[in-house]
């Protein structure tokens, strides 16, 4: 044996080379890896995906229907009691599943879009293009953006449509950043210039080069941005500026029953009805942040919080 | 370069105005409004002039303390019982630099505290929860912090009043006994992020040669810490203050409404809600100046403290 | 002060010592139980390649262990006591006081918020060793022995207003300041340029002799561990290969692995007969942005040759790659490929020029797309150029992994599966698969261990024997020169200085910087230092 060690052989040469693995058996090897953390994010999200999905066959009540009975309590017809005007809030939970998880995914894929190309096309790029675009981002971000989107919305008026493009074009600046951040560290490999010695056109270094190796970040800031997206949406429809009525939307419903939570000495239910759609919302943010908290740490550590 | 951004941040809020509906006069004013109200209305906003030459008086008056007049109070009968924006936004804009600093004053060196020693015992048990808290506390919207904070210290046991109303005239103990909630809240919501950005960055330091060569010439941890890992943290740790405190002012809207609180945030979302745009317009500019001086502010430490460019070769 | 066997006067005693590094949420071994004696005044290189656990061991020898590696067995006896055995506490007043470090890096491990003397100075001050004003007077004085330019007042500047062999050297000041019995000296010239290495490793060896402080001296550069060294131990997959003195080593290594280290330096390669110019350049001055970093620059190619560029950093040699394969186009001059004029701009080549010349790297790791698989690799250039597909493209693709002396096993591992030298191989198989006429291979072999180097070149010199290629060998070290190289240039600050047949350029008489660049290149004998230094001396005087 330690002949071998002293000779020399380019295919014995392993060092600390790790085996060859398919790309199914690391998903598994990394699943069976993951913290109870992750695993329980994985889950929910699960869960709410196929909430959202079947929310018209999972939801006892329709999304708007009205019963006489309005603030009724918690009982077996009515399992969360009704709302200020006598909808049943159990199906509104469900449809805002349905709601308020579809227009963040909605906004959150069209700031990537809108984010991810002008990106990448800057860090390539990199002359006029990337100054200008680079520059009108600080000025964009120098505004708060929850700030920014009230006044466009006082302006615009609280349309959906309205909703998903201002938050979208407004969270396309961080996405940008970062796709151009990311990139710059891809486009400055010598295999990206090994393919521009080669010849190849710059569709193939964007597709085959530095696409596959910006996608992790990517894939994890798309969990923290939707979180973000998420979030604010919730913040306006709270704030009675997002999500309008009848949709049911969780945002809104904490704020349309939120003087409940003053009768939680007499009846707890009563209490707990407003923050049953907030506990939604957190349950879902958390768990998207254990999944993203555990992708990162997995992928290199990049970094720990924005 | 903040003087740059804060004029065409200027500039696009001003801008706001410029893509109002052509309406908006009559939205206002209400349908009885005669076309000749209308129109009185359109020259008073000064809608007959050039953009350039009206945002050159905005902002020239903005800058002595001008910011306009409401909308609301108009009403088409004539009688005029809008109120100077300024007015409207002075004894609020005190009210809610009361909250942020009472919950700033709190919440950065908490956070600091709480970043500095997760750091130095990384994976510890203790280092483990403290991340998962925060982790979670992140994850939570504002108002949920709000309202299970006013589920248990308001309403099942009533120990702080749900609902912050203060004015002028309230006595400084009696507005800081009626303000512990909304500061609470702030406090939670920004100290994880704040505690967990003060962590990677000091992480990060720990990790240069120079901390190893620290400790390998016999320097304690406590002095690794203040002589040799601080002086060069200023930079990262100002960023991250300016950061949150910058978040706060994002934060501050939402709890000001829960709380009914009568601070900037829920004046600029009344005032969105009815669509007042000289009043959103103020509370934009305020909110966004303050964002970009805390981050101007946080620049500046960066370069004062920057061993590179105080001494340069 | 030479290896004295009769001294018997021990300092330090590591015995079976095992250290393990956590990594893969697993501990891995990376010293597995080594011996190290060093006696009071004595040198030991510590020499061994990449993972050899050379430098976890220096380390462990002042009881300390990185963050994320623990010591599992063993002692660490320190003038009569178990390091090994003692808290943190204890251990850190021998640390900056009676054993100190000297790291590879210098601009990094300065703290950039304090003044030079005041980093120099800490330890000793804190020790009580000194007084402030003694300390820092004493500094001064060490400043000058180690031929510090203005020695009174450099401690006062900040790390970053000094040159990196400048802070090596005042590295070296603090860590000979607290007049320590021991100091760990890790890789200190690996960063410096050769002409820069030659003044450190002369002040360094001067100020260790004077003061007759022991020293442990880790590096993968056997010429240095030579100059340096009383005792050498040689380390390998963190176990001792073999212990001599240095001149015995050096003249009749044991083991066949430490003779396999020896060998690589004796490769020299037969001076070709020059042929018709393949590529040649002519008058080339190019620029980034308003910097102009090369100045009329002429070079011949030979069909089938190798040309070696050598040259220090900032010396224009990866420049005037750049300017070949049109990255960088020239702002004068020309460019003949066969006698053709190549356009200067990337864009305006054909597909048939961009093939016939192709690039190999320093960095494999960072010349391979991480998400793809040798087989696609090696694959695109055959899709690309070649238009093959399908099974001829898999059949090809392993063919030259045979050429490479690799075989199908590998077609669908990814680079992270390869260790270095494999991932070399693929970025050559690489360039194969192109079929080109000429290659530019940019420090192909300096990020790799010795060993593994051999193998390499020994391969590109097999295939330019085959398939007749032409090299364009960049490299700043001369032993690869001798290893490959039939024709020679050598630059300096964007110029060509001197160019020939190699044994022309490296027999004297020499322009005044090849003189200065071979002479300081360190030579495998232990009197090599001692005598250059001596020669400059009188030179100078």
């Amino acid at each position: 044996m330690s002949q071998k060690q002293n000779t020399y052989s380019a295919v014995d040469e392993v060092g600390a080379v790790t085996e060859q693995r398919t790309f199914l058996k690391r998903i598994l090897i990394d699943l069976r890896k993951a913290p109870y953390t992750a695993r329980f994010g994985i889950l929910i999200i699960f869960i709410y995906i196929t909430v959202a999905l079947f929310a018209p066959i999972l939801s006892p009540y329709g999304e708007a229907e009205v019963f006489p009975e309005p603030y009724a309590a918690w009982s077996s017809t009515h399992v969360f009691g009704t709302d200020q005007i006598g909808r049943d809030i159990f199906s509104r939970m469900i449809y805002g599943a349905r709601n308020t998880v579809g227009i963040a995914v909605a906004t959150t894929v069209l700031a990537f879009l809108i984010g991810g190309v002008l990106g990448l096309a800057a860090a390539i790029n990199r002359s006029y293009l990337d100054q200008f675009l680079s520059r009108t981002v600080d000025v964009l971000m120098a505004i708060p953006s929850l700030i920014f989107a009230l006044v466009l919305l006082s302006i615009f008026g609280s349309t959906v449509t309205n909703l998903i493009l201002i938050i979208a074009v407004l969270d396309s600046t961080r996405v940008f950043r970062l796709t151009r951040a990311v990139s710059l560290n891809v486009v400055v490999m010598d295999y990206v210039e090994a393919a521009r010695l080669r010849g190849e056109g710059l569709g193939w270094i964007m597709r085959r080069e530095i696409l596959p190796n910006i996608l992790p970040p990517l894939i994890a800031e798309f969990g923290l941005r939707f979180c973000f997206v998420f979030l604010t949406i919730a913040a306006l429809s709270f704030l009675g500026v997002g999500i309008q009525p009848p949709t049911a939307d969780w945002g809104s419903m904490v704020r349309e029953n939120a003087s409940l939570i003053m009768f939680a000495q007499y009846d707890i239910k009563a209490g707990l009805t407003p923050l049953l759609p907030a506990a939604a919302i957190a349950l879902l943010t958390v768990a998207i942040n254990f999944v993203v908290d555990w992708f990162l740490h997995k992928t290199s550590g990049l970094r720990d919080e924005i | 370069m903040g003087l740059v951004t804060l004029s065409v941040v200027s500039i696009i809020i001003f801008s706001s105005m410029e893509l109002l509906p052509g309406d908006f006069g009559q939205a206002v004013l209400g349908q009885a409004a005669t076309e000749e109200t209308v129109a009185a209305f359109r020259r008073e906003l000064g809608l007959d002039q050039s953009a350039v030459m009206r945002y050159g008086q905005w902002i020239s008056a903005a800058l002595q303390g001008d910011l306009g007049t409401s909308f609301s109070g108009r009403n088409a009968s004539g009688v005029d019982r809008s109120r100077e924006v300024i007015d409207l936004v002075v004894p609020r804009l005190r009210n809610t630099l009361f909250l942020a600093s009472v919950a700033a004053l709190i919440a950065v060196p908490l956070a600091l505290i709480l970043g500095i020693t997760t750091a130095l015992f990384r994976n510890s048990i203790y280092d483990r929860s403290v991340n998962i808290g925060t982790l979670t506390t992140i994850s939570f919207p504002e108002f949920f912090v709000a309202y299970i904070l006013i589920l248990f210290l308001s309403s099942l046991y009533p120990v702080f009043p749900s609902l912050a109303n203060v004015d002028s005239d309230t006595q400084f103990s009696e507005r800081f006994y009626r303000t512990a909630l909304p500061a609470l809240t702030l406090t939670l919501v920004i100290v994880a992020h704040m505690m967990r950005m003060t962590r990677a960055a000091i992480i990060n330091l720990l990790a240069s040669p120079y901390i190893q060569m620290a400790r390998l010439s016999g320097a304690t941890p406590t002095e690794v810490i203040i002589k040799h890992a601080l002086p060069n943290a200023w930079a990262p740790i100002a960023t991250v203050i300016a950061f949150n405190l910058a978040y706060l002012v994002v934060g501050v809207v939402v709890v000001e409404v829960v709380f009914v609180y009568p601070g900037i945030g829920q004046l600029m979302v009344d005032a969105v809600s009815s669509r007042d745009i000289p009043v959103v317009q103020a509370c934009a500019l305020i909110f966004a100046m303050t964002y970009i001086l805390l981050n101007l502010l946080a620049d500046i430490i960066g370069i004062v403290t920057n061993p590179r460019l105080l001494h340069p070769k | 002060m030479k290896f004295n066997s009769q001294n018997d006067d021990v300092l330090l005693d590591v015995k079976d010592i095992k250290i393990q590094g956590f990594s893969d949420e697993k501990w891995h071994d990376i010293v597995k139980g080594v011996n190290l004696t060093l006696r009071r005044g004595e040198v030991m290189g510590l020499i061994g390649e990449s993972g050899a656990g050379k430098s976890t061991l220096g380390l462990a020898a002042m009881g300390y262990t990185q963050p994320g590696c623990r010591i599992i067995g063993g002692e660490v006896n320190f003038d009569g006591t178990d390091l090994a055995q003692l808290s943190d506490v204890e251990k850190r007043s021998y640390w900056g006081n009676r054993m100190t470090y000297v790291a590879q890096s210098a601009a990094a491990s300065f703290n950039p918020a304090h003044r030079l003397i005041e980093q120099t100075t800490a330890s000793t001050i804190r020790a009580g060793i000194k007084t402030k004003s003694e300390a820092y007077s004493d500094a001064q004085s060490l400043y000058d022995a180690l031929n510090l330019p203005d020695p009174n007042n450099i401690g006062i500047r900040y790390p970053h207003q000094v040159s990196g062999g400048q802070l090596q050297r005042v590295m070296t000041a603090m860590a000979m300041s607290p007049r320590p019995d021991l100091i760990v000296f890790d890789e200190p010239t690996t960063a410096l340029d050769v002409t820069t290495q030659v003044e450190v490793l002369s002040s360094m060896r001067a100020i260790v002799e004077e003061f007759n402080t022991a020293a442990i001296y880790i590096t993968h550069d056997l010429a240095v561990v030579a100059q340096m060294a009383d005792v050498i131990k040689v380390l390998r997959f963190g176990e001792e290969v073999e212990e001599a003195a240095t001149r015995q080593m050096l003249s009749h290594p044991k083991e066949a692995y430490t003779k396999s280290l020896w060998s690589v330096r004796t490769l020299e390669k037969p001076v070709r007969a020059p042929a018709n110019s393949v590529l040649s350049l002519t008058g080339i001055d190019a620029a980034y942005g308003r910097t102009k970093v090369l100045h009329q620059v002429n070079i011949e190619v030979p069909k089938g040759s190798t040309v070696a560029v050598v040259g220090e950093s900032g010396s224009g040699k990866s420049t005037t790659a750049r300017v070949i394969t049109g990255l960088l186009p020239q702002s004068a001059g020309s460019l003949k490929f066969e006698g053709k004029n190549l356009p200067p701009r990337l864009a305006d080549r054909s597909k048939d020029q961009k093939r016939r010349i192709q690039m190999i790297y320093q960095m494999a790791d960072t010349a391979m797309n991480p998400r793809q698989t040798v087989k696609e690799i090696i694959g695109r250039p055959l899709e690309f150029y070649l238009n093959m597909r399908g099974q001829r493209k898999t059949d090809r693709v392993i063919e030259l992994l045979e050429m490479i002396e690799l075989d199908e096993k590998f077609l669908e591992r990814l680079p992270e599966e390869l260790s270095g030298g494999q991932k070399q191989r693929i970025c050559i198989a690489r360039a194969l698969a192109a079929e080109p006429d000429f290659i530019i291979c940019d420090e192909v072999t300096s990020a790799l261990d010795q060993i593994v180097q051999e193998g390499i070149l020994k391969l590109l010199l097999r295939l330019q024997e085959n398939l007749g290629l032409t090299y364009l060998f960049i490299t700043h070290d001369i032993s690869t020169v001798q290893a490959i190289a039939d024709q020679v240039v050598v630059m300096n600050e964007g110029k060509v200085v001197e160019q020939g047949l190699k044994d022309d350029v490296f027999q004297a008489p020499h322009p005044a910087y090849t003189e200065l660049l071979l002479s300081s290149v360190p030579e495998m004998d232990p009197d090599w230092l001692s005598k250059l230094t001596q020669k400059r001396s009188i030179f100078r005087s």
